[in-house]
């Protein structure tokens, strides 16, 4: 049986759609990673898959449980972080945590094991109130939370938007430990050096799934050979490049441009690099 | 229960470690009393008077002497002429002017009739008319002691008594306004910022997604708010017993059940607030303006209700700290039997119940 399955989602508000048709399935213990920019609809998913929202249309399945009708169970069985920082900010860290293991009719000891690896990095911050941490420490309370009560499925919304690298690095680290306990993982990011980590991701743009894969294979779905071609004056290389009748696609991506070209078979002195999974998305977008 | 409990403590720890909130709902009902019983005051106390007497004769000394003596007035100003009242006025030397006519014991006593004029400061006409009816008191039993009076055959005198509150002490009256005022500030306004930081804050969203009950997290959120109004309403209840000597004639039982209810009326509507606002400004501006400058303007403690226009006294009959001023005055201050309040009691249990009804329906077990 799948951890959860997905069928035919679609969301609007008034009467713009946030989610179009949306379906997949992930397997238990999964870390499946939703890829894509601000304003895509990841949150709406994330609200729909955490019941806060009813989707339109379609049909969610948590385990053999149905979103709509068996939403009290599934509040048992899911840990979620929002987007934004979401625990007291008056309060300790021991004090949020206290409360959202009251929340979930548990207690911190009976499931210290379970965010011990997480904790332990805050714990000697306990007294300390959760609006004065760090960006990397108020992320760690928020999964020590979210976990508190041994879920079987975790939802992140973005969980290291704004937080700096070594955090972020630590965080996944985290995350990869939680997947070897067996927990279910879904977790949504914009940042493309964060999806290969996933066991498999999907690619959202627009409320619409491009395409779902695990990164290896998305990687290898490019259908071209993918150039690197640097130079000094931004604008005016991709100007060329844009104007030059062979080349099919050009976009700056860091201190480069990356091009593909309409015939590869004519001689170029172009350097050719192996395309990552944000050349993949951007292609899928053309 | 032990969740609900939790839930409870945290909201007293918000409350507690909020300096701003405690202010408001431990100062402010204090400072308010304070403000209305020395400061913001209609009784008569030391008024500056002045007299300006054009016969100088026994009666008018005599009358003089009185006024000087009652704890309500002070001899400020002796004038020669009429021209110097008005100035008097404007540097606001004294509040009052007597003017004695010429011959005033020959015409009184010979002609049955002497000239006497009462000036006032009709800027304050509340305390205008106070202080004319003070002073026409005295010199009429002045008067009268002295046998001088202008006696007639069949002599009316009509003798102004106030019941229940004889003294004209002001405290009676804003007592229970500051109650009714408080209530709505600590429950109505406090509780439903407080649930909406928890939208603003994001925190609603995680324990809407959590399995405990909506009605829980509501009702734990509100608990704290309960607590705060029967504290304020007996500190209020201690000042005005003991310092500012308002009596509590009533029963206690119905003034403590009067209070409950209307707590739950003002809890209720915070309730409500709070699944309309989104913001804590919103739910801030809905409060001051649809519920805190009403219960203040429409009540009946500051202006009589009945001399409203008939749109406000509309509004005015839907402000429930109406009906509860006018419960507790009653109930509080006559001292009547409960079952002459029964039209106030009836008016808040349709309050209570319509308002929960509604709030019920409004608040959301999901997000939207």
């Amino acid at each position: 049986m799948k951890a959860l399955t997905i069928n035919n989602i679609s969301k609007s508000y008034k009467k713009k759609a946030a989610l179009k048709n949306i379906s997949f399935e992930v397997d238990k213990g999964e870390i499946f990673g939703i890829i894509g920019p601000d304003g895509a609809g990841k949150t709406t998913l994330f609200r729909i898959l955490t019941t806060l929202l009813l989707p339109d249309s379609g049909e969610i399945k948590v385990g053999n449980l149905d979103i709509v009708k068996d939403y009290k169970k599934i509040r048992e069985i899911f840990g979620y972080m929002p987007g934004r920082f979401s625990l007291y900010h008056d309060l300790t860290v021991a004090e949020n945590l206290e409360f959202f293991a009251s929340v979930f009719s548990t207690t911190v000891e009976d499931n210290y094991d379970l965010i011990k690896d997480i904790y332990s990095h805050i714990e000697p911050f306990k007294k300390r109130k959760a609006g004065a941490l760090s960006g990397g420490m108020k992320q760690k309370l928020a999964l020590s939370c979210a976990l508190i009560h041994k879920p079987q499925i975790l939802y992140l919304d973005e969980p290291t938007t704004g937080v700096d690298p070594v955090s972020r690095k630590e965080f996944w680290q985290m995350l990869k430990n939680l997947h070897n306990q067996g927990i279910t993982i879904i977790v949504s990011t914009p940042y493309m050096d964060e999806a290969v980590l996933c066991d498999r991701i999907a690619l959202i743009n627009n409320g619409e799934f491009l395409d779902i894969d695990t990164p290896e294979n998305l990687i290898k779905k490019f259908p071209k050979k993918l150039y690197a071609v640097e130079g000094d004056n931004m604008p005016k290389l991709l100007k060329e490049l844009r104007d030059n009748e062979n080349v099919y696609s050009c976009y700056s991506f860091g201190d480069s441009c990356h091009i593909t070209l309409k015939d590869e078979t004519l001689p170029n002195n172009y350097k050719e690099i192996t395309p990552t999974i944000e050349d993949y998305f951007i292609l899928l977008l053309k | 229960m032990k969740e609900f409990l939790t839930f409870t403590k945290k909201e007293f720890i918000h409350i507690f470690r909020d300096t701003w909130t405690m202010m408001i709902i431990l100062v402010l009902p204090l400072v308010m009393m304070v403000l209305f019983g020395y400061a913001v005051t209609t009784e008569i106390g030391n008024t500056n008077i002045g007299v300006l007497d054009y016969s100088k004769d026994e009666i008018t000394k005599s009358i003089i002497n009185r006024i000087q003596e009652s704890e309500y007035f002070t001899l400020s100003n002796s004038f020669n002429s009429y021209q110097e009242i008005e100035p008097s006025f404007k540097a606001s030397e004294n509040s009052l002017v007597i003017v004695f006519g010429e011959n005033f014991s020959e015409n009184l006593l010979h002609l049955k009739k002497a000239d006497i004029q009462i000036i006032a400061d009709g800027s304050d006409p509340n305390s205008a008319r106070t202080l004319v009816s003070y002073a026409s008191n005295i010199i009429g039993t002045t008067l009268k002691d002295l046998n001088k009076a202008p006696v007639s055959s069949y002599e009316i005198t009509p003798e102004l008594k106030l019941l229940y509150n004889p003294l004209m002490k002001s405290s009676y009256n804003f007592v229970p306004g500051v109650m009714g005022f408080i209530i709505i500030l600590v429950c109505a306004m406090m509780t439903s910022i407080s649930i909406v930081r928890e939208k603003e804050k994001g925190t609603m969203e995680l324990l809407l997604a959590s399995p405990t009950k909506p009605i829980i997290i509501i009702v734990s959120k509100v608990i704290p708010y309960f607590i705060i109004a029967l504290i304020n309403i007996i500190t209020i209840f201690i000042v005005s017993y003991f310092i500012m000597g308002v009596p509590i004639n009533g029963s206690l039982f119905w003034i403590s059940t009067l209070c409950i209810l209307y707590i739950l009326v003002s809890l209720s509507l915070g309730i409500l607030i709070s699944t309309v606002a989104d913001t804590q400004l919103m739910a801030l501006v809905i409060s001051a303006i649809i519920l805190l400058m009403p219960s203040m303007l429409l009540s009946g403690m500051l202006f009589d209700i009945g001399s409203m226009p008939l749109i406000l006294q509309g509004i005015a009959q839907a402000m429930p700290a109406k009906w509860f001023i006018s419960a507790i005055r009653k109930l509080m201050i006559m001292g009547v039997d409960v079952r002459y309040v029964w039209s106030e009691f009836l008016a808040l249990i349709i309050m209570l119940t319509v308002i929960i009804g509604i709030s019920l329906r409004t608040f959301k077990k999901r997000m939207e």
